[in-house]
C-alpha cells in the first residue's frame, strides 16, 4: 500500500539532525582580528562610531572582567572556552550598521527570506500575516535593518538598534544602560558589557501604547565568532509594548558562543511583555557544535503598578544558561515567567527566573515547562525571595517536567527565601513521563508515534503557549514538535 | 471480518501466557459478545487485536479481512479500521477532545491517501454524532476524559467510533458504570452503527447490555481459550448459572 510506505519514508527521513536553518550564507564579511583586549574593544567601539563614555563604560568592564572566573554551580558541562581564540566582531563589508533596504546585501535579505522574515516592509505589508511585526535583523555583530522605524517614530516609539541608539539617544542609553544588569552583574554579563555588539533598542514614551509588535531576529553566520547582543526596552509611565525575539544559527560541527544581556525598565503603570523563540543550533544527534546560550535578562518594574512578563520557547543551544528574571520594585508591580525548555539530542538546558520582591504586595508567576527527550539534561532553577519591606508578596509556582525515553534527565532547583512573615508563596512540581497508555490510546486511534507524541506534548504546553502573541504561538509548536523528532525508538 | 486461528500470547516481560490457543471467527456483519469471568484475558484479547506491544503473539495468527495483522503497528491497523473502545479510557491533559478528533480522523485519512477533511465538514460531522450521544459541546472543549465522568468516558468512546468509521469494533466493557439511561444512549450509538460490511466484538459481564445490542453469537473466554459457543440464548444460561457448569464441562 502506498500510503503506509509513505509513513515508513516519512519515519526514516525523521532524525534529531533535522535543524531546518543550518544553512550558511556567504557574504564577504569585516572581522576584528582575533582575540580579546583593551584594542579590540577599541576597534568595536571605534567601528560604531561610538562617544568616549561610553568606551570608557566598556573599559571599566573589561578591567572588571579580568578579574572574574566562569560560574560553575549550573547543572551543565562543556569544556573550557579560550576567549582568546574568538572573533568579537564581524560585520557584512561596508555595513557597520542599519541602512536602507535597497542597499544591504541581497544575500542578506535573502537569509531572513529563507528564515520566514521578510525584511522589506512592502513585502510584510502583503505578506498573509495580518497585523504588523516590526524587524529589527541583527546578523553577527551588526544590525542590517530595522523595519517600520518611520511609522513607530510618529507614535513616539524609538526602536532601533542600540548602536545607533548609543550615537542618536545618548542620554536615554546613559540613563538606563546597566541599571538593570549592571556590569559587575556575573562573568557573562560583564564580558557582553565590555564586547557587546548590537541588539535593539526601545523606548516607548509616557501614556503609549506600542502600535504593533516589535521583534528583534538574531542570526550568527560567521564562523568562530562570539555574538554578543544587547537589548534594552524602557516603557515609561503608563506605556505597553510586546517584543518578541528569534534565533538560529548555521549547523557546524564546532561550538559558538552567544552571550546576551536584556534590560527592561518599567515605570509607574507600565507594561512589557518579552517573548524569545530560541532555536539556536543545537549540535548533531552526537552532540557536536551547537551554541553555547549563556544569556542574562532582567526587568526591573521600577514604578507601582508596572508589569514584566517573560515568556520563552527554548528548543535550541547546545547549553542553555538562562534566568529571566524581575525586580519587583514598585508597589503592586508584578512578574511573571512562562516558559517551555526542550531538549533532545545532547542538549544541556539550565534555566528558569528569578522573582524579586522588594515592593508592597508584589505578585509573581511562574509557569515552567520542561521536556527532555534523547540523552539530554534538562534542569529547572528558579528563586523566589521577599524583601523585609514587602508586605503580602505573593508568589505562585508551578514547575512540570515530561520525559520522553529514559536516558534523559529533568531536575527542579528552587530556591525560596522569605524575609517576611505576610508573604505568601505556592509551589508545584511535578514529573511526568507520557505514559505506554496514552501513546497506546493514540495509536489506536491511528495516530502515528511522532504526531501522538506531538500532540501530548503540546498538550503538556498548552499553557505556555497561549502566553505568546498570536503570531507566533503556531510556529513554536511546530518548533517544538520539530524539536522532538527522532526522539522515539 | 476476523479470523483468530490458535492464537497464543504472552506477556513480553515476563513471558506469562494469557491466551492459550484460542479460536474465534467473527462474520462480517456480525455481533459477537465475549463473555467469562474476571482475569480470562478479555481485555487483554482486545490489546492483541489492537496491536499494543506489551504482548507477544509466540504461535497462531489473526487474519483481518483475510491478511494477517500480526506485523502492522497499531496505528496502521487503526488505519485499517480496527477500533478499540477502552475499558478504561485514558486521560490526554491539554489536548481539547475536539482536537484530539480532528487529529485521529485526519491521521486515519492521511494513511489511507484520503485528503484532510476541511473544517466546516468536520464540525458538521463531530456536531451530528456529539448530539446523538448526548455530548454537550462544552464536554468537545474539555481535555480529552480529564474529569470526565465514568459514563462520560464510555459515550467519548463511543463518540471516538462513529466518528472513525472504523469495520471491526471492539468494545471492551462499555456498559460498565453507565447508568440506564447512558446504556440505552450508547447501545443506540453502537445499533445505528451495524451494517452489513461492520462488525463487532461487545466484551461485557452482563446480559443488561445485550438486551439493548442483541448479539448474533456469545462466546465464553476461560484461561485464554474460547471454552463454548452459542447464539444469543447461551447468554441467557450464563446470567441464570454462572460459568460454573460450561467450565466444569469443559474441564
Ligand atoms: N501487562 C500485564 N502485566 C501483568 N499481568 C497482566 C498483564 N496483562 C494482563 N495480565 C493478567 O492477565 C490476566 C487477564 O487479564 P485481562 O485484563 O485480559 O482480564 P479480563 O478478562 O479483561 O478481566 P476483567 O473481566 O476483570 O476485565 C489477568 O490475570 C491479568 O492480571
Ligand atoms: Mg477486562
Amino acid at each position: 500500500m502506498p500510503a503506509v510506505q509513505e509513513t515508513i519514508d516519512q519515519v526514516r527521513q525523521i532524525d534529531v539532525d533535522q535543524y531546518k536553518y543550518g544553512f550558511e550564507t556567504t557574504v564577504e564579511m569585516e572581522k576584528a582580528p582575533k582575540g580579546l583586549s583593551e584594542d579590540i574593544i577599541r576597534f568595536i567601539s571605534a567601528k560604531k562610531n561610538e562617544p568616549d563614555w561610553m568606551l570608557e563604560w566598556r573599559l571599566g568592564a573589561y578591567r572588571r572582567w579580568l578579574t572574574l572566573e566562569e560560574p560553575a554551580w549550573a547543572r551543565v558541562n562543556y569544556p573550557k572556552i579560550d576567549f582568546n581564540d574568538l572573533y568579537y566582531y564581524a560585520a557584512p563589508k561596508n555595513q557597520s550598521g542599519p541602512m536602507s533596504i535597497d542597499d544591504v546585501d541581497p544575500e542578506i535579505i535573502k537569509t531572513y527570506e529563507k528564515l520566514g522574515i521578510p525584511l522589506r516592509e512592502q513585502e510584510i505589508l502583503a505578506g498573509v500575516q495580518k497585523s504588523k511585526v516590526a524587524v529589527d535583523a541583527v546578523f553577527d555583530s551588526v544590525s542590517v535593518v530595522t523595519t517600520f522605524k518611520e511609522e513607530l517614530k510618529k507614535a513616539g516609539v524609538i526602536f532601533m538598534s542600540i548602536s545607533e541608539a548609543i550615537r542618536e539617544h545618548p542620554d536615554l542609553v546613559k540613563k538606563y544602560l546597566g541599571t538593570v544588569v549592571p556590569t559587575t552583574d556575573n562573568f557573562y554579563a560583564t564580558l557582553n558589557s565590555a564586547v557587546f555588539t548590537d541588539g535593539s533598542f526601545v523606548f516607548v514614551p509616557k501614556g503609549v501604547r506600542c502600535p504593533m509588535e516589535l521583534s528583534t531576529y538574531f542570526r550568527i553566520n560567521e564562523r568562530d565568532t562570539g555574538q554578543f547582543e544587547r537589548t534594552l526596552i524602557i516603557a515609561e509611565e503608563g506605556a505597553y509594548v510586546s517584543y518578541l525575539e528569534g534565533c538560529t544559527a548555521p549547523q557546524r560541527d564546532e561550538n559558538q558562543l552567544h552571550a546576551a544581556v536584556v534590560e527592561l525598565v518599567a515605570l509607574d503603570d507600565a507594561e512589557i511583555k518579552y517573548s524569545t523563540v530560541q532555536n539556536w543550533y543545537p549540535g548533531d544527534k552526537d552532540g557536536k557544535g551547537g551554541i553555547y546560550n549563556f544569556v542574562t535578562k532582567r526587568g526591573d518594574c521600577r514604578g507601582k503598578n508596572s508589569k514584566i512578563s517573560w515568556t520563552q520557547v527554548e528548543t535550541g543551544s547546545a547549553i542553555t544558561w538562562k534566568y529571566p528574571s524581575c525586580i519587583l520594585r514598585g508597589d503592586n508591580s508584578r512578574g511573571e515567567f512562562y516558559s517551555i525548555a526542550v531538549s533532545n539530542g545532547h542538549q544541556q538546558v539550565d534555566s528558569g527566573t528569578k522573582m524579586i520582591h522588594l515592593g508592597k504586595n508584589t505578585s509573581s508567576r511562574i509557569i515552567s515547562k520542561g521536556i527532555a527527550a534523547g540523552v539530554s539534561q534538562n534542569t529547572y532553577r528558579g528563586q523566589v525571595s521577599t524583601h523585609r519591606k514587602a508586605e503580602n508578596a505573593r508568589n505562585f509556582t508551578q514547575c512540570d517536567s515530561l520525559l520522553i525515553g529514559d536516558r534523559c534527565g529533568a531536575h527542579t532547583v528552587p530556591y525560596i527565601e522569605a524575609k517576611n512573615s505576610t508573604s505568601h508563596f505556592e509551589h508545584e512540581a511535578t514529573t511526568s513521563k507520557i505514559s505506554e497508555d496514552q501513546l497506546f490510546y493514540c495509536l489506536q486511534r491511528g495516530i502515528p508515534e511522532e504526531a501522538a507524541i506531538a500532540l501530548i506534548v503540546n498538550g503538556f504546553v498548552k499553557e505556555v503557549i497561549q502566553e505568546l502573541p498570536m503570531e507566533f504561538a503556531v510556529e513554536a509548536q511546530k518548533l517544538i514538535s520539530i524539536s522532538l523528532e527522532g526522539s522515539v525508538g | 471480518m476476523l479470523e483468530i486461528k490458535n492464537l497464543h500470547a504472552r506477556i513480553a516481560e515476563d513471558g506469562t501466557e494469557i491466551i492459550r490457543g484460542l479460536n474465534l471467527t467473527v462474520r462480517d456483519g456480525e455481533v459477537a459478545a465475549i463473555m467469562g469471568p474476571n482475569g480470562s484475558g478479555k481485555s487483554t484479547l482486545s490489546y492483541i487485536l489492537a496491536g499494543r506491544e506489551d504482548y507477544e503473539v509466540t504461535e497462531g495468527d489473526i487474519l483481518y479481512n483475510g491478511e494477517s495483522i500480526l506485523e502492522l503497528d497499531p496505528s496502521e491497523r487503526a488505519a485499517k479500521g480496527i477500533f478499540l473502545a477502552f475499558q478504561y479510557p485514558i486521560e490526554i491533559p491539554g489536548v481539547a477532545t475536539m482536537q484530539f478528533l480532528k487529529v485521529a480522523m485526519n491521521e486515519q485519512r492521511k494513511a489511507r491517501g484520503e485528503d484532510e477533511l476541511t473544517t466546516p465538514d468536520f464540525m458538521r460531522r463531530v456536531k451530528e454524532a456529539a448530539a446523538e450521544l448526548q455530548i454537550s459541546p462544552e464536554m468537545l472543549r474539555r481535555p480529552l476524559n480529564v474529569g470526565f465522568s465514568g459514563g462520560e468516558k464510555k459515550r467519548s468512546e463511543i463518540l471516538q467510533m462513529a466518528l472513525l468509521e472504523p469495520r471491526l469494533c471492539v468494545l471492551d466493557e462499555t456498559d460498565s458504570g453507565l447508568d440506564i439511561d447512558a446504556l440505552k444512549i450508547v447501545a443506540d450509538g453502537v445499533n445505528a452503527l451495524r451494517s452489513p460490511d461492520r462488525s463487532v466484538v461487545v466484551i461485557t459481564h452482563y446480559q443488561r447490555l445485550l438486551d439493548y445490542i442483541v448479539p448474533d453469537t456469545v462466546h465464553v473466554l476461560y484461561k485464554g481459550q474460547i471454552i463454548k459457543s452459542g447464539d444469543k440464548t447461551l447468554a441467557h444460561d450464563l446470567e441464570a448459572n454462572g460459568y460454573a457448569d460450561i467450565i466444569e464441562a469443559a474441564a
